[in-house]
């Protein structure tokens, strides 16, 4: 029983920590919180159902086409409307416009759209395998591994990249990186960039799992808080950590408690961390 | 100067808050439809959260998402322990549970930076929503709770949606009335300042924790209330009504109204309460607007609607609006 | 008794220390000067005195009592005032709300603040000052409105507020032409010669010189003289810390 709850933890939670990702990335180059997370993943998931199931666009394709959509309604379009406008005048409007944004986006898709639930096929057939005496699902193990292959793909361009490691010199230290030349503008584009990127490949994966309805954005959106806070705004380990965490506590607690506060469960560690590690499990903390 | 200034100051006060007090009594005097004293009764409601959270987000520079979790227990503690004490023992009860819940809350959150608050404010809404799911026995689970009894004096009942609404424009009056006086004291000098620049203000010996504590116990405290009077409005509630998404649904109230001026969580909860209703053609599609039209003021507007009022007035008479509370 | 005594006072931020070590003490009724070149830590000094960074080592002593990392708002209340360089008002508050704010949280206790509301020994207080400060009639003008000399003086009122018996100005004259800085210095004067202890950070030489009656000099977080505003300008030390040493 336990390899196979470990295993779907783990797919559970390289969903979340993809999300929880890309989120961090947007705090730490802008200092912003976005509280319509959840539906930067909403967005590409119906994106993903018009192109295959209402244009018949071949499946690779629907899935590529609502990635480069997404990254540049969620990533361009959204820098350059809301973001700047905004970002001067501080944290709080910035953060009740993104939750402002999460309605819109909700209440447009029950009504433009539709409120009902739809299907979508995921990658891989979901077969069950078996090794060394317990049953897994394929898909699982095809979410972790295509989870763990985008997250390095980004941490490795963030790393080794010229525009990813101006990144990472605007997140840990503005004020120098923009006397050193770099534009944080065009940094923080990038974050929102690859924010949207990453919610969008969490959207193909969360998709056959979820449903994809007008509020999955919900759950989604605030599995990744709990993993920014409970691993580390701060640090992008602190996210893959947290969405990591999060998952297993989520299906370990369904397992072995109760089902009915899975929830809850994850809800105790996140404000166990906030009362005793603010900056959280792999956070540093801020001067 | 200062003199006649504050006795000049003082009757205006006066006067508005008798008006005010004439005005929120009025549907009871005017409207005959149950639907229409329900809808005041509810506006009423919302204002007093509102106001609340507006004491926490636009004078003290806090973000709560908690403000559906308290309504939650206020109504619940109004509904499970109405039949037994008195309507009248658990009003104030709901407030003051509330009030130390928020304490407790508060404590250990506020010395964290900004949006800590919001997160563990989030957190304690959701765990709010599932014990209110799973815990069965206490709370009726997701059935909910029946036939919530409105209160009575005697033989005096105020069951009738004119009565009832007697009830709750007195509470909503007092409340206001509470949290105006408050603002205008030494402590809503000290929110300001805190709002202006926390770090001056520390430095001029505002205690920062004790002044945001105070604020989220407070707008805790007016959310429970609220939850008070509206499980009688209601007569019926379940847990889905404290969901997380009603929380989302004030700040947008407080911030569509105006941040930090006190009538602005006013303006929001009456948009947010009647606009709906004004616009029946258009149902389907007010919360898209809605939230659209919050991102537009957002953006354009961030002093909220109150904004448009205060550009009003400024035509009207050719002066700058003065402003309710410091 | 001392006003200010400082042991030892270090600073580290990361591997980088702004203060190594600073001995200092100043007395009651001293109008002091702290003085140096740019990045010589004198605000760093002020910050870890007042509370707003913590001291990575050394001690501080007000009126023989020590303060140490004590909280802002803590040592405030205790009586110690500061200024800024960066002016730090608030600007959507009208002045005479700035000032009332200064004061109020030295009085009495947090719940009695609910409660008062006739506050006219304080606005009383606060338009003396404001006389005094020669901007009285700016009273209900928006903080942000007023000019920037006008705002350095209203910093200098609020701070005047609590009575300190210690107050910290961090640069009081920079960026304030030339009559308001006669102006600023005739306030000073009079302030000190009321009995409250003053020490002054200054760039501008002139000022220091003819204000203070003792001067310390910082260089890369170092004391490296003390005395007189005659022995300091005659230091070759100062002299090569401000100018650059021959080689």
């Amino acid at each position: 029983m336990l390899p196979e709850l470990l295993i779907k933890g783990l797919s559970l939670g390289a969903i979340y920590a993809m999300i929880a990702m890309g989120f961090c990335l947007l705090w730490q180059t802008s200092r912003l919180v976005n509280f319509a997370e959840g539906e930067f993943v909403t967005i590409p998931a119906f994106l993903m159902v018009m192109f295959y199931s209402v244009l018949a666009v071949p499946y690779p394709l629907a899935i590529l086409f609502a990635i480069l959509v997404a990254a540049l309604l969620l990533g361009v379009v959204m820098k350059k409307t809301l973001v700047d406008a905004l970002i001067t005048r501080g944290n709080t409007p910035f953060v009740v416009t993104t939750i402002a944004l999460g309605f819109f986006v909700k209440d447009f898709l029950t009504v433009f759209a539709t409120p009902e639930a739809m299907n979508f096929p995921s990658m891989v057939r979901q077969t069950p395998l078996h090794f060394a005496g317990a049953a897994f699902s394929s898909l699982d193990l095809w979410n972790i591994v295509i989870a763990a292959v985008v997250i390095l793909g980004v941490g490795f361009f963030i790393r080794k990249s010229k525009p990813g490691k101006a990144l990472q010199a605007v997140a840990q230290n503005r004020e120098a990186a923009v006397i050193m030349g770099i534009d944080a503008q065009k940094m923080i584009l990038l974050a929102f960039s690859i924010n949207a990127v990453l919610a969008a490949f969490s959207a193909s994966l969360a998709a056959p799992i979820y449903m994809v309805k007008y509020d999955m954005g919900n759950e989604l959106g605030l599995k990744a808080f709990y993993a920014a806070i409970i691993g580390g705004f701060n640090q992008v380990r602190g996210a893959l950590l947290g969405g990591l965490l999060v998952g297993l506590i989520e299906i370990l607690t369904a397992a072995y408690i109760s089902t009915k506060y899975k929830s809850g469960f994850v809800l105790l560690v996140l404000i166990a961390v906030i009362l005793f590690k603010p900056e959280g499990l792999l956070g540093t903390k801020e001067q | 100067m200062a003199q006649a200034n504050h006795a000049m100051k003082l009757r205006s006060v006066l006067i508005g808050w008798a008006l005010a007090l004439l005005l929120l009594l009025l549907p009871v005097f005017v409207f005959k439809s149950q639907y229409l004293l329900y809808i005041s009764s509810l506006t009423c409601i919302y204002m007093i959260v509102a106001c609340g959270l507006n004491i926490v987000l636009g004078y003290a520079g806090q973000i709560s998402l908690a403000q559906a979790g308290f309504l939650g227990i206020g109504a619940y503690v109004c509904a499970l322990l109405g039949p037994t004490l008195s309507f009248w023992v658990v009003l104030p009860l709901a407030g003051l549970v509330c009030f130390v819940i928020g304490l407790g809350l508060g404590f250990p959150s506020l010395r964290v930076k900004t949006h800590f608050l919001a997160m563990v404010t989030l957190g304690f809404t959701v765990i709010v929503y599932l014990i209110l799911v799973n815990e069965e026995n206490w709370t009726g689970g997701p059935f909910g709770v029946f036939n919530i009894p409105r209160p009575k004096i005697g033989s005096l009942s105020f069951s009738s949606p004119a009565n009832y609404h007697i009830i709750v424009a007195l509470v909503t009056f007092i409340l206001l009335l509470l949290a105006f006086w408050g603002l205008n004291s030494q402590w809503g000098r000290a929110f300001k300042a805190i709002r202006e620049n926390e770090a001056r203000a520390e430095m001029l010996g505002v205690n920062l924790r004790n002044y945001k504590l105070m604020a989220f116990a407070i707008g805790s405290a007016f959310a429970g209330v609220g939850g008070a009077l509206i499980a009688p409005l209601f007569g019926y509630i379940d847990p889905t009504m404290f969901a997380l998404g009603f929380s989302f649904q004030f700040l947008l109230m407080v911030v569509v109204g105006g941040v930090g001026r006190f009538e602005g969580p006013l303006l929001g909860a009456m948009i947010v309460a009647i606009l709906p209703e004004m616009l029946r053609v258009t149902e389907k599609y007010f919360p898209v607007i809605f939230a659209l039209a919050a991102i537009l003021i957002m953006v354009f507007m961030p002093k909220g609607s109150v904004s448009a009022v205060d550009w009003a007035y400024k035509k009207i008479t050719g002066k700058e609006e003065p402003h309710l509370t410091k | 008794m001392r006003a200010l005594e400082v042991d030892g006072l270090r600073k580290c931020f990361g591997g980088f220390a702004a203060l190594r070590g600073v001995d200092l003490h100043v007395d009651e009724g001293e109008l002091f000067g702290v003085i140096g070149p740019n990045g010589s830590g004198k605000t760093t000094f002020f910050n870890c005195v007042t509370g707003t960074l913590k001291c990575s080592a050394g001690k501080v002593a007000f009126k023989g009592r020590e303060i140490t990392n004590a909280a802002p708002d803590a040592i405030y209340r205790m009586g110690i005032g500061r200024t800024f360089q960066l002016i730090e008002l608030f600007p959507g508050m009208t002045v005479l709300e700035n000032m009332l704010l200064a004061l109020q949280e030295r009085q009495g206790s947090m719940l009695g603040r609910l409660f008062r509301i006739r506050e006219e020994t304080n606005e009383r207080q606060a338009l003396e000052l404001l006389e005094f400060l020669r901007i009285a009639h700016l009273q209900d003008e928006l903080a942000r409105n007023l000019s920037y000399g006008e705002q350095k003086l209203l910093d200098f009122g609020m701070v005047m507020m609590s009575n300190p018996g210690l107050i910290l100005l961090d640069e009081p004259t920079c960026g304030v032409e030339i009559q308001m800085r006669q102006q600023m210095m005739h306030h000073i004067k009079e302030l000190n010669k009321q009995g409250t202890t003053i020490i002054v950070i200054e760039h501008n030489m002139d000022v220091v010189m003819n204000l203070c009656t003792r001067i310390v000099v910082l260089d890369t977080g170092e004391k490296i003289a003390e005395g007189s505003p005659q022995e300091i300008q005659n230091n070759q030390k100062v002299i090569d810390a401000y100018f650059g040493a021959e080689e």
